[in-house]
């Protein structure tokens, strides 16, 4: 009888289908995973130890870099903590422009999600149709912040600037003639207002021809129905939030239940899975897409009705406008005070979460009354859904490992911090 | 909001009498302070307990309170964040952690979930969880030396890599870097949250 032993096996952390820095090591029983030991930090950077250094507002740009495919999110869990510890309101138009790019980020979380999902399943064209939305959605930010990703838009006491009233546009150069440039730039001629209406009329059939694809594919099916089941008790215990919450079939959504900002006058459903497979939590994804498109019409419709102010007029917290500083000294000190010392917060603490594209997305404030935090804690959703990495993958095949990595939607960068 | 954890607050003082050290609403959140050595009997009740039902812990972390004003109690402390789907409301359990290293029993049994969380304690503050099944580091480098989110462990930490073309492999050395602080640190003493903080002390009491 020859000695049959356990192979070990190295994945990552340069692997395609790691979505990033992931280090596996798989212990195989022939091709069946008997135990997985995820091994995380490799994008460690320590923001929560460099928050400790800064001032409050010169770390908001990097909570952009934490789950860098969802930026808006992040910095909104952040200021949101410490608007809870200031005891300031928010003006309502911020509020609703705040909830406006929150469903924009779901859907271009998503669309990662799905794109490199399917990708590792073996769909290359769904990667393609994903991106070609990202862009329209990449630009959005763009006109907004003037960033295409690390937009550093939110600001305590509301977003940094109003709406534009123009969307950038593409210019004739050798590559592109007049005829194409028209072509690009159809959707482009009015407002920012304009150019998001007009990609929530299209984005539902694009969603469409994601499901023709998906949905009742037979091979997508065979890679993701009963793969990596969790059953609701299982997910409460390993801390799960977000869809691989509700793909268990548990009714559970910040956006509903703890509302913050203007989730309360927003009319949308929370979709739930019955069986907690991948399959499911793909399902739950998909239909997030439509509920998401129909919050952002809502907010387009309130936000071209009702203009006013984005961000409060209190200077001890947020910059005077460049015209006064030239003439009020009281605007000169304010801003050369905000810009290099900051403000300071009262002595407490305070823990602040939103429904974030993957899961919850928590933070918790310490502070002394400086203008430092003294402990700023993340709480990101993907740590909590890698860590039950080994309990949904043992019994699985190995080429089911990195369905599963696709299904909990991790990116490293809020993992590692 | 802040009427019902002033309710949840009492239920949870008549409970756990003489188990914890404080609890109090602060901000429209409900903290409490729990003795080292009833941890778990508490976290266990308050898990298993209808009224509280606390069948979710969503974070875990450690602090470091050595530079925290003119604090005076134990260095570090595990702080958990505790949700309860059912009744839909929140709770912030503290436990101090006494000695070097300091020590705490681990709630993994009580909250699977814990066991990231806590081996990312122990890997940031070096705080030992008694009874966990694998503490080891996880967010450092292998064979990292410290504890990097002590407040004594310098931000730019003590050593640096880089390749050494003789060694011809990568090698630690001493940082080259000085520390250097770029923003100080500064209280206002003015009057701006008097109001709010006498409100709460007043609610609380």
């Amino acid at each position: 009888m020859p000695e049959i032993r356990n192979y070990t096996l190295n994945f990552g952390p340069q692997h395609p289908a790691a979505h990033g820095v992931l280090r596996l090591v798989l212990e195989l029983d022939g091709e069946v995973v008997q135990r997985a030991d995820p091994h995380v930090g490799l994008l460690h950077r320590g923001t929560e130890k460099l928050a400790e250094y800064k001032p409050f507002n010169q770390s908001i740009p990097y909570m952009d870099r934490l789950d860098y495919v969802s930026m808006m999110c992040n910095e909104h869990g952040y200021v949101l903590a410490l608007e809870k510890l200031l005891g300031v309101e928010v003006p309502e138009r911020a509020q609703y422009i705040r909830v406006m790019f929150d469903e924009i980020t779901r859907i271009l979380n998503h669309l990662m999600w799905l794109g490199t999902h399917a990708l590792d399943v073996g769909a290359m064209t769904m990667f393609l149709y994903c991106f070609r939305e990202r862009e329209d959605l990449m630009d959005m930010y763009e006109a907004v912040s003037g960033a295409r990703m690390h937009a550093a838009y939110y600001r305590p006491g509301g977003v940094y600037r109003d709406l534009p009233d123009h969307m950038p546009r593409f210019k004739k150069s050798k590559y592109i003639n007049d005829s194409k440039v028209a072509l690009l730039n159809e959707n482009r001629e009015g407002s920012l207002l304009d150019f998001i209406d007009d990609f929530t009329d299209r984005f539902p059939t694009y969603v469409d021809e994601y499901e023709t694809l998906l949905t009742d594919n037979r091979i997508w099916k065979q890679r993701t129905v009963d793969i990596a089941v969790v059953s609701p008790e299982r997910a409460l215990q390993l801390g799960f939030t977000g869809p691989m919450l509700r793909g268990s079939g548990i009714e559970w959504d910040l956006r509903k239940k703890q509302p913050y900002e203007v989730y309360d006058k927003m009319d949308f459903d929370i979709p739930v899975g019955v069986n907690g497979d991948c399959y499911d939590r793909y399902l739950v994804r998909i239909e997030e897409f439509r509920q998401s498109n129909k919050i952002i019409k809502q907010c387009s419709k309130w936000l071209r009705e009702n203009p006013g102010i984005v961000m409060l007029d209190d200077h001890k917290l947020t910059p005077p406008s460049r015209e006064n500083m030239k003439g009020d000294m009281e605007s000169l000190i304010h801003h050369f005070k905000l810009f290099t010392e900051g403000y300071s917060l009262p002595k407490g603490e305070a823990y602040a979460a939103i429904e974030h594209p993957k899961g919850e997305f928590g933070v918790y404030l310490v502070t002394d009354g400086s203008n430092r935090p003294y402990r700023l804690k993340i709480r990101a959703p993907g740590f909590a859904h890698i860590s039950a990495m080994d309990e949904m993958t043992s019994g699985h095949m190995l080429s089911d490992v990195v369905a599963v990595i696709g299904t909990m939607d991790v990116v490293f960068g809020e993992i590692d911090r | 909001m802040s009427d019902y954890y002033n309710k949840l607050a009492d239920s949870l003082r008549n409970r756990f009498a003489g188990k914890f050290d404080e609890c109090f609403v602060s901000v429209g959140e409900l903290n409490l302070v729990v003795k080292k050595e009833n941890l778990i009997e508490v976290c266990t009740a308050l898990r298993d307990e209808a009224e509280f039902h606390f069948e979710e812990m969503i974070d875990l972390c450690g602090v470091d309170y050595s530079e925290y004003g003119d604090w005076d109690g134990e260095r570090f402390a595990v702080v958990y964040q505790l949700l309860s789907i059912k009744n839909n409301h929140r709770l912030r359990v503290r436990v101090f952690a006494e000695g070097e290293p300091p020590q705490v029993t681990s709630v993994t049994d009580v909250w699977n979930g814990a066991n990231w969380f806590e081996r990312e304690a122990f890997d940031l503050y070096g705080i030992i969880f008694d009874g966990h099944p694998d503490l080891r580091r996880i967010l450092t480098d292998y064979g990292f030396v410290g504890h990097p989110f002590r407040k004594d462990f310098p931000l730019c930490g003590n050593v640096e890599m880089r390749y050494d073309a003789d060694k011809k492999r990568v090698i630690y050395q001493p940082v080259s870097i000085e520390t250097r602080v770029n923003t100080p640190r500064i209280v206002r003493d003015d009057h701006r949250y008097a109001d709010r903080m006498t409100e709460e002390d007043s609610s609380n009491a």
